[in-house]
């Protein structure tokens, strides 16, 4: 089946951007809403037809490349408008207009007290509009557009409140400026990686780039510089040490934006591009190294800091942070496949536990503090059981998706080098712990809130279930086209065979890329069985913390040991930060405006001014309006050139 | 014995009291009658010059300035006129317009 007709995919968010944005005033809420959701289905149904047609396909034919329009020609510097449906991309896009489309259905249900939906829905299409262009992009500009698209709509979505406070001292707005600002960083980084691939390869079409890397290498050096610079984009965009402080504060968007964009899609960027980069990585381990310590100590870290959160958002976000570590903890141990199979289920439940997590506080009209809850179960069935299937999910209960790809990772992680997995292992024990205390406080128990607002609370409208138990079947389910070896075929595929294979064939052209070999059986399920009684145990432990009777009581207690505080604090990175480089680059602006700006430049603008100013007054005594004044100094001309040309 | 460089000092002497006049005076009417004050001091020094170079070029000339000072006598007193209706009188101290 031919898909030439693929950039579809692309028109039809666009389409529903310009409406929503020019006549979205004068729709209401259903059809402004359920125009952005018919776009994004639209494109849905074109990326299935995209899906299908690349099945089973392999070599070049796997590769269908459209050109839109020639875009930059100058000098050396080529760069074609053109788009890319291979595997991988595929994969993303249906991930970013499946699980998309949910949401926006979701919206819908969630915006609707809200008198600004049509700004809402247009920002929502034009956010996945940009994702389509990152992860369709033939070429690194491409991707960058798009990059920087998701970055903008971020940015737009996470200050859409932006008349309300979102911390005592942060207000949404700059919860915004905090995710753009810190995103500058790592696309810098990004920005110099693609001038140093222009520099020695001297294209930056993705299949341009990797032949010529995979003939005639640069030196070490440089292929690990670009590596680094590319890993430097990849951890602002997808939240990794050390950039990963903005996904918390991205949280002061609506709960469909953080399901969608600091969930889902957006967060994900930057491992998709690690894998659509992959040859680079190929060609310098100790950068590919690096992907897999930083995606471990950020699992590890994050997942720490979650264990201590009480805002049922934050306790998400830093899920996300976590879970994110796994993927560039796959990427890192050469397991690509595994990274962007993780990649998939997790926007399946987590974008479940985010919208679950909406329903919540859509319920409790804006509660988001866990302590505050309790007992949630009966007053919210949909809710709970499909949130429920999304903490099974995540924790790697066997069976579900998270299961099946976590597995993945961490098999992958045990041949790269056992400390990683170590450090996997223990954040799942951490990932299982925080699910079910968050499960347990916002579900189980007594019922901590308030009598007059239990008797208020009610199950969201049909808008917001139905996506809600679609997600929970795809949670479950989802994981299923990547069975392990020993349960059975890999339809997804790693870096050999399956759906993936034809975008990771040419890794075999690299000698030594991927960690050699197959683990035995008997380690497989070894394993799977260790993960397994992890996850166990955190569970345990939650259960026997948090549903004892006495519990609730010490909810409210302050943190007591020294680092219970420091987790509550989040290890006081944000503090660091601020001391580290927001002050001294704040004095020094500071110093910049006052001395420079205010003194110097502003000075000599104002001198010149004032000199022309004294100027004009001492002229203007010449200006008596008298004629006959005039008439005398004209007199007096002519006689002073008499005299020059008498003498 | 008048030679004609006394007639050019006259011319002279006319013009530099028409400047004078232009400059110094504040009635209107009298700045004007200066100013045909120096206009015959030229059309003078026109006719002596004429004379000396034996050449009547300079004579024509002469009725050229006669015929602008009739133009401008015709303006000149128009713009008195209209002076004398705006400020009630011909002092061209109140003629100040310019400065503003």
């Amino acid at each position: 089946m031919a898909i030439d007709h693929f950039p579809l995919i692309l028109l039809f968010p666009l389409l529903g951007v310009l409406v929503n944005a020019t006549l979205g005033k004068r729709l209401s809420l259903r059809a402004s809403g359920g125009l952005a959701s018919l776009t994004v289905f639209l494109s849905f149904l074109v990326a299935v037809q995209g899906f299908l047609a690349l099945r089973g396909v392999t070599g070049d034919a796997a590769r269908v490349v459209f050109t839109l329009w020639e875009w930059i020609a100058s000098g050396d510097l080529r760069v074609d408008f053109s788009l890319l449906l291979d595997p991988l991309s595929s994969l993303m896009v249906l991930v970013v207009t499946g699980v998309g489309f949910l949401i926006h259905v979701y919206s819908i249900g969630y915006m609707a007290h809200d008198r600004d939906y049509p700004r809402f829905f247009a920002y929502l299409n034009l956010f996945t509009l940009a994702m389509l262009l990152l992860v369709l992009g033939d070429n690194f500009l491409v991707l960058f557009v798009g990059w920087e698209g998701v970055g903008l709509c971020s940015y737009l979505l996470i200050g859409f409140w932006y008349e309300r406070m979102f911390t005592a001292t942060m207000s949404t707005a700059q919860a915004g400026q905090k995710a753009f600002i810190v995103n500058r960083i790592g696309d810098f980084g990004f920005l110099v990686a693609l001038f140093l691939i222009f520099t020695h390869f001297h294209s930056l079409r993705f299949a341009t780039v990797f032949a010529a890397a995979l003939q005639h290498p640069a030196s070490p050096a440089v292929m690990t510089a670009i590596g680094l610079l590319l890993l430097l984009g990849a951890t602002g965009k997808s939240a990794q040490i050390p950039l990963f402080v903005w996904l918390p504060d991205a949280m002061a968007g609506p709960t469909p934006v953080s399901a969608l964009i600091h969930a889902a899609t957006m967060v994900t960027a930057g491992v998709y591009m690690v894998a659509r980069s992959h040859v680079l990585y190929a060609l310098a381990p100790a950068a590919l190294d690096t992907v897999a310590w930083i995606g471990a100590l950020t699992a590890l870290m994050a997942a720490t800091i979650a264990v201590a959160q009480n805002d049922i958002k934050k306790v998400l976000a830093y899920s996300t942070v976590s879970q994110l570590g796994y993927m560039f903890l796959g990427l890192g141990s050469a397991a690509y496949g595994a990274g962007v199979f993780h990649v998939m289920t997790h926007a399946f439940f987590k974008a479940l536990l985010f919208l679950g997590a909406g329903s919540v506080i859509h319920a409790l009209h804006e509660e988001q503090d866990i302590r505050k809850m309790g007992g949630l179960r009966r007053a919210l069935p949909i809710t709970f059981a499909t949130f429920l299937v999304a903490t099974l999910a995540i924790t790697g209960f066997p069976g579900l998706s998270g299961f099946f790809s976590k597995d993945e990772i961490l098999a992958a992680a045990f041949q790269a080098h056992p400390l990683l997995w170590a450090i996997g292992i223990l954040t799942a024990g951490l990932t299982s712990f925080y699910m079910f205390r968050l499960l347990f406080l916002t579900f189980f128990g007594a019922s901590r809130l308030s009598p007059e607002r239990a008797a208020q609370v009610h199950e969201s409208p049909r808008a917001m279930t139905l996506p809600l138990m679609i997600l929970a079947l795809l949670s479950v389910v989802g994981g299923w086209v990547g069975l392990p070896p020993v349960l059975g075929t890999h339809l997804l595929g790693g870096t050999e065979g399956g759906f993936l294979g034809p975008v990771f064939a040419d890794l075999h052209h690299v000698p030594g890329a991927g960690h050699g070999g197959h683990l035995s059986h008997a380690t497989e399920w070894a394993l799977m069985g260790v993960s397994t009684l992890v996850a166990l145990a955190g569970f345990a432990a939650a259960w026997l913390r948090y549903l004892r009777p006495a519990a609730a009581r010490d909810l409210f207690r302050a943190p007591a040991s020294v680092w219970q505080r420091l987790l509550a604090d989040k290890y006081r990175i944000d503090e660091l930060y601020d001391a580290a480089v927001v002050r001294p680059l704040a004095a020094c602006a500071q110093f910049l405006w006052r001395w420079i700006d205010e003194i110097l430049i502003d000075g000599l603008v104002n001198f010149s001014g004032l000199a022309v100013r004294v100027g004009g007054e001492v002229l203007r005594l010449f200006q008596t309006g008298y004629v006959q004044t005039y008439a005398f100094f004209m007199v007096l001309g002519v006689i002073v050139l008499l005299l020059r040309l008498l003498a | 014995m008048i030679d004609l460089n006394h007639a050019l000092v006259v011319a002279f002497l006319l013009f530099g009291t028409g400047v004078a006049g232009v400059l110094l005076r504040r009635n209107a009417i009298v700045v004007f009658m200066s100013i045909e004050l120096m206009l015959n001091a030229v059309n003078l020094a026109l006719v002596t010059f004429s004379r000396l170079r034996g050449d009547l070029d300079a004579q024509v000339l002469c009725f050229f300035v006669m015929a602008v000072a009739a133009a401008e006598a015709a303006i000149g007193l128009g713009l008195v006129i209209a002076l004398f209706r705006r400020h009630e009188s011909i002092d061209l101290d109140r003629a100040t317009l310019l400065r503003s």
